[in-house]
């Protein structure tokens, strides 16, 4: 593979990257995803927020003379040259399917759909491979110890691109894990402000009623008027 | 080029300008604009109000309509699908309800018609790429909702009707600032994680034009979280869907009502029919026009192709002529220019800063003015910084929000903006984030009433689709909100609609030959096909590179 980068007429600095084996010359500045519409990809699969939020476009590669297999984020990832890549159209992981309101915050809620979390090897390698950098292993780890808070912080910011899942030696889909531990915790570990419920309450009662009437009738001045007028409590202002 | 910790050497110069002026700014407010100054700076600066980037719609309900020349485009151009290779006596799917779109507000309305009474199996959901590739998982900063002993229903009201310039439709907002709470209870009972205090409360953060903090997020990262649950929920219902399968076409009756849709497999490339009783459109928005020229923060699929289907049926739309442009978009490095830099980094204490490092306006604005005022900034002054592909932009100074709430504030509210920034080695906890405005939400779009009824029988809408609960502008955290609160409504009244006794008539696409005999009348120099379903980002010169490549290897 060739290290040289090379300089085209309209002095765009190019790498030589290769996408499922064909060789592309690129320019060096793209990221992953653009590249590959730059090399003529039309992207169905592969693609969706094109952002970093989305987990759609998990792609894997190595680099010219290095023997690690690496993963990121298509969107997020810029070229580099002798990249050679595929991307991971697709996870097959099927979630359990659970209703929520008969669960526990607890671990044998988690084996029960999730049993395989039990046969974890703790190699870590889910962690490694996680584009967002999550300690993955830890929160597969603190669901079968029944710790369900730390499991669903830890596993908050999971885009469920799935690539730990495909990594696993013990075939466990952590992401969906992550994702029943967070139901878990944000329904039962923490409770509902009383304050929400109590405007719950008076939203139902039409104890704004009169005051929506008012607001409706007024005129366009009138709203400008008020608009202007109105406080602000919480921010400080000039 | 020498880059020194993710910024050119260049650029360095204009930060040491920030970091020198941060302690001083700490307590300093900016003044906001009042309506007259408002208007100035949008008459001068917002692309809305610039006729170079608008024309008036020429055929159709609508017809005479000032909108972007991009929305214009979609609605000047004929079906992709010649009516006459569709075979209507073929029903592939026969349902009760159709939803057209899987991201927060389709999914919201298929749990809702699914609590409300509709089978599962009487239910279908079809999107055009995966379930949830949607501009839901990418919200970043919140979601409104008045809770608070000091603030309260109508006073969210005022915001979005003031923030909208008073062109929103009344009853529609009613229904918005009503719903919110009890939206935030039903999401609290899913088990979404809304971030809290110590003491259980939910932490609210002020927004732009918000006047009082009601922004109820989970960290930035507000609708993947949000959204993760709904979908969890949808697969544990075993609500049907197709992913990879947009609809290109509404199907009409002999009564004019819609009545079902033809949708295109982008794998297959097959067509089928769905007959339905009712439909909603949750397509979202038109992002992917890139409307001005503008790059945008929205996903790959937003190409408004639901719009340019209900209006061929004979919808009314409304308040198209509104773009909202966020104010900030990411400027630098070039790899990430036009995603999103969330408002919340504004809500937490930044400030938006010029070359100089002074402020340039009031942080927190509603969004189509603070947006103007970045512009103005880069174009009228020199007091903008320039990036190596000359791109223009100006500070957000995000270090400062350490200053203001403490270490750890950043990783602990910010981990997606600190993350993506950290991935082109910039750390946010000590270097500002160059922004500017980027393409991001569509204001207008299908008109609907409070029950998401459009003005076709059998048709509802509810989400970024619609038009009418923003007028023109909308604030932050009225989408999140706006997706659940008439997603819920929508899904509701087709769950009415399934209780009664009704045909869906016979199936046509009478209106399809009909919009080509009207497309045919104006003589377009352009033969352009909508919906546009996935934008093209492989150019010409491409193409030329590939057989010229091939020629030198002969």
């Amino acid at each position: 593979m060739s290290k040289t980068k090379t300089k085209q007429e309209n002095e765009t600095l190019t790498v030589k990257i290769y996408i499922m084996g064909s060789a592309h010359e690129v320019p060096e500045s793209l990221t992953i995803m653009k590249a590959m519409e730059y090399a003529g990809f039309k992207i169905k699969r592969g693609a969706g927020c094109r952002a970093g939020f989305c987990g759609a476009c998990g792609t894997v590669y190595r680099k010219a003379g290095d023997y690690r297999l690496y993963a990121a984020l298509a969107c997020q990832t810029q070229v580099e040259d002798g990249m050679v890549l595929t991307q991971l159209p697709f996870v097959p992981a099927p979630k359990g399917i659970y209703d929520v309101d008969s669960l526990q915050p607890t671990a044998s809620s988690i084996l029960k759909f999730y049993p395989e979390v039990a046969r974890c090897l703790s190699c870590n390698a889910c962690s490694k491979v996680c584009p967002q950098e999550i300690q993955v292993m830890d929160f597969v780890q603190y669901s079968l110890q029944g710790q369900i808070d730390k499991a669903a912080e830890v596993s908050f910011d999971c885009v469920q691109c799935g690539l730990c899942a495909i990594r696993c030696p013990a075939e466990i889909p952590q992401y969906h894990v992550g994702m029943l531990a967070r139901r878990l915790h944000g329904k039962y570990n923490t409770s509902t402000p009383e304050t929400l419920l109590e405007r719950v309450e008076e939203i139902e009662n039409g104890v704004f009623e009169e005051g929506f009437k008012e607001l409706i009738s007024l005129s366009k001045d009138g709203l400008k008027k008020r608009y202007t007028e109105r406080d602000f409590v919480d921010q400080k202002k000039a | 080029m020498k880059m020194i910790r993710g910024y050119p050497e260049d650029m360095r110069k204009s930060i040491d300008n920030v970091n020198k002026t941060r302690n001083k700014r700490i307590d300093q407010i900016i003044e906001d604009l009042s309506l007259k100054e408002r208007k100035e700076v949008l008459d001068n600066f917002h692309p809305d109000y610039n006729p170079k980037f608008k024309r008036n719609i020429s055929w159709g309900g609508n017809k005479g309509d000032d909108v972007p020349n991009e929305v214009a485009d979609v609605i000047e151009a004929y079906p992709m699908v010649n009516p006459d290779d569709i075979d209507l006596n073929q029903i592939d799917y026969d349902v009760n309800v159709l939803i057209i779109g899987a991201g927060g507000a389709g999914t919201s309305a298929a749990l809702w018609a699914n609590y409300s009474g509709v089978p599962k199996e009487e239910i279908l959901l079809v999107t055009k790429l995966r379930l949830g590739d949607c501009n839901t998982v990418m919200a970043q900063g919140g979601i409104q909702a008045a809770d608070r002993p000091v603030d309260s229903p109508l006073i969210h009201y005022m915001d979005a009707i003031g923030g909208g310039h008073f062109e929103n439709k009344p009853e529609l907002v009613k229904a918005l600032v009503s719903d919110a709470p009890k939206i935030i209870k039903w999401h609290k009972d899913l088990g979404v994680m809304y971030d809290c205090t110590e003491d259980g409360s939910f932490i609210e953060n002020p927004g732009g034009g918000t006047s009082r903090n009601r922004m109820h997020c989970s960290k930035d990262y507000t609708g993947l979280e949000m959204f993760r649950t709904l979908k969890d929920e949808i697969i544990n219902k075993e609500v049907p869907y197709l992913e990879f399968s947009p609809a290109v076409e509404l199907i009409t009756n002999e009564t004019g009502g819609i009545a079902g849709a033809v949708l295109y497999n982008i794998e297959t490339k097959q067509y089928f029919v769905v007959r339905a009783k009712t439909i909603i459109l949750t397509t979202g928005g038109f992002g992917r026009l890139h409307v001005a020229g503008f790059p945008t923060s929205n996903h790959y699929g937003a190409t408004m192709d639901g719009v340019v289907m209900a209006y061929r049926a004979g919808a009314k739309l409304r308040d198209l002529d509104a773009t909202q442009f966020h104010p900030t978009g990411a400027a630098f490095p070039e790899q990430i220019v036009g995603l999103l830099i969330t408002e919340k980094v504004r809500s937490l204490g930044g400030q938006v800063l010029g070359r100089n490092g002074e402020q340039i306006c009031y942080p927190l604005e509603p969004r189509d003015v603070e947006a103007s005022s970045i512009i103005k900034c880069c174009a009228a002054t020199d007091n903008y910084i320039e990036t190596p592909t000359q791109m223009r932009g100006v500070w957000l100074d995000s270090p400062l929000i350490e200053e203001i709430k403490g270490k750890g504030t950043i990783m602990n509210n910010l981990s997606a903006m600190h993350r993506m920034m950290n991935r082109f080695d910039i750390d946010i906890t000590v270097d500002p984030i160059l922004v500017y405005p980027t393409l991001h939400y569509q204001n207008g779009g299908v008109e609907h009433d409070e029950s998401c009824h459009t003005s076709l029988k059998g048709l509802l809408a509810a989400g970024e689709i619609s038009g009418g609960v923003h007028g023109k502008n909308r604030l932050m955290g009225n989408s999140l909100l706006e997706i659940n609160v008439f997603g819920r409504r929508a899904g509701i009244t087709a769950a009415n609609e399934y209780k009664k006794k009704s045909t869906t008539g016979k199936l046509s696409l009478a209106h399809v030959h009909k919009s080509i005999k009207a497309l045919d009348a104006l003589n377009l120099k352009d033969k352009r096909y909508s919906p546009t379903i996935l934008p093209e980002y492989r150019s010409d010169v491409v193409r030329d590179r590939l057989v010229q490549l091939y020629e030198e290897s002969l």
